[in-house]
């Protein structure tokens, strides 16, 4: 009996991602979300710019590839257009939290009824390892070589917990993909986030807490362990919002 | 013939586009455009229609993108800043092969510029507006009829060439109050197999994308792009009046030709042969017309609210064999057809330049 | 019995599941390198496999299959 292969939301295409790069990890488990809740063939699917650019040949699904950081207005209009699909946003930080930061914010604020899941590796990987909004304080990437001055630069933006703020965001949560228990809360959580929406529920968002062994110039290892000890800190996992849960609750 | 109702440019605009099936508006505020926006806020819900007031120029760009690419017709409107805001879209609509139509009410620039009506977004709406080898097609109306005829006819050619189509007005038609007619006919089905419409597990997965990292893909798709855009070339569309015996040829679009016109009859009045050539599509431009009467007009007149962009596209279309003239007004002045006739009368005079 | 299955081709070195597995039976093959360049993934004591798949779920480039 098989207990673990690929999933079939995947397509045959090899990631093109660096060796231990979790973007490969949290690919997987949106697709074991898809397979598993069966809406493959029901999905629409949007990436990003960044290095998960390319997302829309590893997804099955039907897939556009959207302006950087535009991606939640597309699945918008994508969603409006047609609200019996599934639609999701793939986005990296740089994207999300920066250029992208006006379409987050109120694709959230209208409760838009979308699902988008949000890596966190504190990095800008594609463009060669610039400082991310994400970006810890004292972080040395390409533009912040004396590592991130936060009396110059500001402080990070923490997403999930910014958005939780909004009355229209329905379902905040940041997991990490550090080790196989995180992996294992990260794929219940981004299916959660997926089932949302089939429910008609409304705006779901996951942060996944992820590595950049390239631009951190760390081994995927030694990736890992950073994460634990400097992501996660700063970035507590936990749920942050869930408007249905309280909902039901109540009732 | 259907009966007519008084409307406003703007809001025949609005109404012919529900006509077209457009059930999906997205736009942002901002003056002289705003009734489009109104007119949709309170139209679309009672049809089952989308409006949408997005959070910037860029997103609703980008939701007009989703929806196109859910195959749905789809619109935004703006005027001239907002324009510019929406241009990094509209490359990508153009990348990607997406319809849609886009309504630009031109204002005064550049900058932030002012409220009143001008054509300085000759150059933006002509020449693509974002970055990169593309073109969108460019309507200019001049009566609230036509504003409503070409928003109908600009959904179909969108689609048939799989390209953006921008409606350009400016303020004075967006505001003015005409008699409409809003007998458009039957809407044209295109087929759209590229759609994102789920696969149903029964097709292979539709991407919409513009990205190629190679070049040779790059160029390929490039050159099949304009290779449409030559098929194109066969939708140009212009007004000719009073051009059978006409010496001294006015050239203008929207607002500009209307004004124009009136010059045209005051100038035959003083025994000069002047006529108008009113281009409908901008891209196309009716390069034939103005190549026609290259031949047999002493100069040309270009008319319009800006400094002089227009200008170009007639020097090109008439191989600089007849001087081109330019009378214009720019940040929200309209020429008055006294200055038209003005300007003829010195070229007639032979004060060239 | 618990089998463990490397799509040799698409690995890439990362060891994320060498320090995954807990009965330590994953390293990479020094001696082969793989179309990619890299020295793939392989088990050493495929009889000391539990079938937790600790290994697949850390894999990024889904290389593994684990069966039981």
């Amino acid at each position: 009996m098989v207990v673990f292969e690929k999933p079939k939301a995947l397509t045959d295409t090899p990631f093109h991602y660096c060796p231990g790069c979790t973007h490969g990890i949290v690919h997987r488990l949106v697709a074991e979300a898809i397979d598993e809740l069966g809406i493959e063939g029901n999905t629409i699917g949007v990436a990003p710019v960044g290095c998960a650019v390319f997302a829309y040949n590893y997804f099955a699904c039907d897939m556009i590839e959207a302006a950087h950081g535009r991606a939640p207005a597309v699945a918008t209009g994508l969603k409006r257009a047609d609200g019996s699909k599934i639609v999701f946003t793939y986005q990296g930080d740089g994207d999300l939290a920066s250029i992208g930061t006006a379409e987050t914010v109120h694709a959230a604020a209208r409760g838009e009824n979308i699902t988008i899941i949000f890596i966190n590796n504190a990095i800008y990987g594609m463009t060669g390892g610039q400082m991310a909004p994400t970006s810890l304080p004292g972080q040395i990437t390409q533009t912040s070589p004396y590592g991130r001055d936060v009396e110059t630069v500001g402080y990070p933006v923490k997403i999930a917990e910014m958005l939780s703020t909004l009355d229209g965001a329905g379902y905040i949560e940041r997991v990490a993909v550090n080790n196989v228990k995180n992996v294992r809360n990260a794929k219940k959580a981004i299916k959660k986030a997926f089932q949302n929406q089939v429910e008609g529920k409304g705006f779901s968002l996951v942060e996944v807490v992820s590595t950049c062994p390239t631009n951190w110039g760390l081994t995927p290892e030694k990736a890992l362990e950073w994460l634990e000890e400097n992501m996660i800190p700063y970035y507590p996992l936990g749920v942050y919002k869930d408007k249905f849960a309280d909902k039901e609750e109540t009732k | 013939m259907s009966e007519k109702v008084l409307m406003k440019g703007n809001e025949a605009i609005a109404e012919a586009a529900i006509m077209a099936g457009c059930r999906h508006y997205f736009g942002y505020p901002i003056t002289p455009q705003t009734e489009i926006a109104a007119y949709m806020s309170k139209r679309m819900p009672k049809i089952g229609g989308v409006f949408l007031q997005a959070e910037s120029e860029i997103a609703a760009v980008n939701m007009v993108i989703g929806a196109a690419a859910a195959g749905k017709r789809a619109m935004t409107s703006s005027s001239s800043p907002g324009i510019s805001l929406k241009s990094e879209g509209l490359s990508y609509m153009a990348g990607c092969d997406l319809p849609a139509l886009i309504v630009n009410v031109q204002r005064g620039g550049p900058g932030l510029g002012g409220i009143q009506p001008s054509q300085s977004d000759y150059y933006q709406a002509t020449r693509g507006s974002g970055h990169g080898d593309y073109h969108l097609i460019v309507l200019a109306p001049d009566s609230v009829q036509e504003m409503a005829d070409l928003t109908f006819k600009g959904f179909d050619l969108a689609e048939e060439y799989r390209m953006p189509c921008m409606m350009l007005a400016d303020g004075t038609l967006g505001q003015m109050m005409e008699p409409v007619s809003l007998d458009m006919g039957d809407v044209k089905k295109h087929d759209k197999p590229w759609a994102l419409t789920g696969t149903e597990m029964k097709r292979p997965h539709n991407i919409v994308n513009s990205l190629a990292l190679e070049p040779q893909q790059l160029e390929q798709w490039n050159i099949e792009r304009f290779k449409r855009y030559d098929v194109l070339k066969k939708e140009a569309m212009a007004e000719t009046y009073r051009m059978e015996d006409a010496e001294y040829c006015i050239v203008a679009f929207g607002i500009a030709a209307r004004i124009s016109k009136n010059a045209v009859n005051a100038l035959r009045e003083k025994g000069i042969k002047a006529g108008l050539i009113r281009p409908i599509t901008l891209y196309p431009f009716p390069e034939e017309v103005i190549r026609e009467a290259t031949g047999r007009c002493k100069a040309f007149l270009s008319v319009e609210l800006s400094m002089g962009q227009m200008i170009d596209d007639v020097k090109l279309a008439s191989d600089c064999r007849r001087p081109v003239h330019l009378c214009s007004r720019t940040g929200g002045m309209i020429p008055t057809p006294d200055e038209v006739v003005a300007a003829i009368m010195k070229i007639a005079e032979g004060g060239n330049n | 019995m618990a089998k463990v299955t490397f799509n040799t081709d698409l690995c890439k070195g990362c060891s994320l599941c060498v320090s995954a597995c807990p009965k330590k039976i994953i390293e990479l093959d020094g001696s082969t390198i793989n179309a990619k360049g890299h020295h793939p993934a392989r088990i050493v004591d495929q009889e000391a496999c539990i079938a937790c798949a600790f290994c697949a779920t850390m894999c990024p480039d889904c290389v593994i299959t684990v069966e039981k």
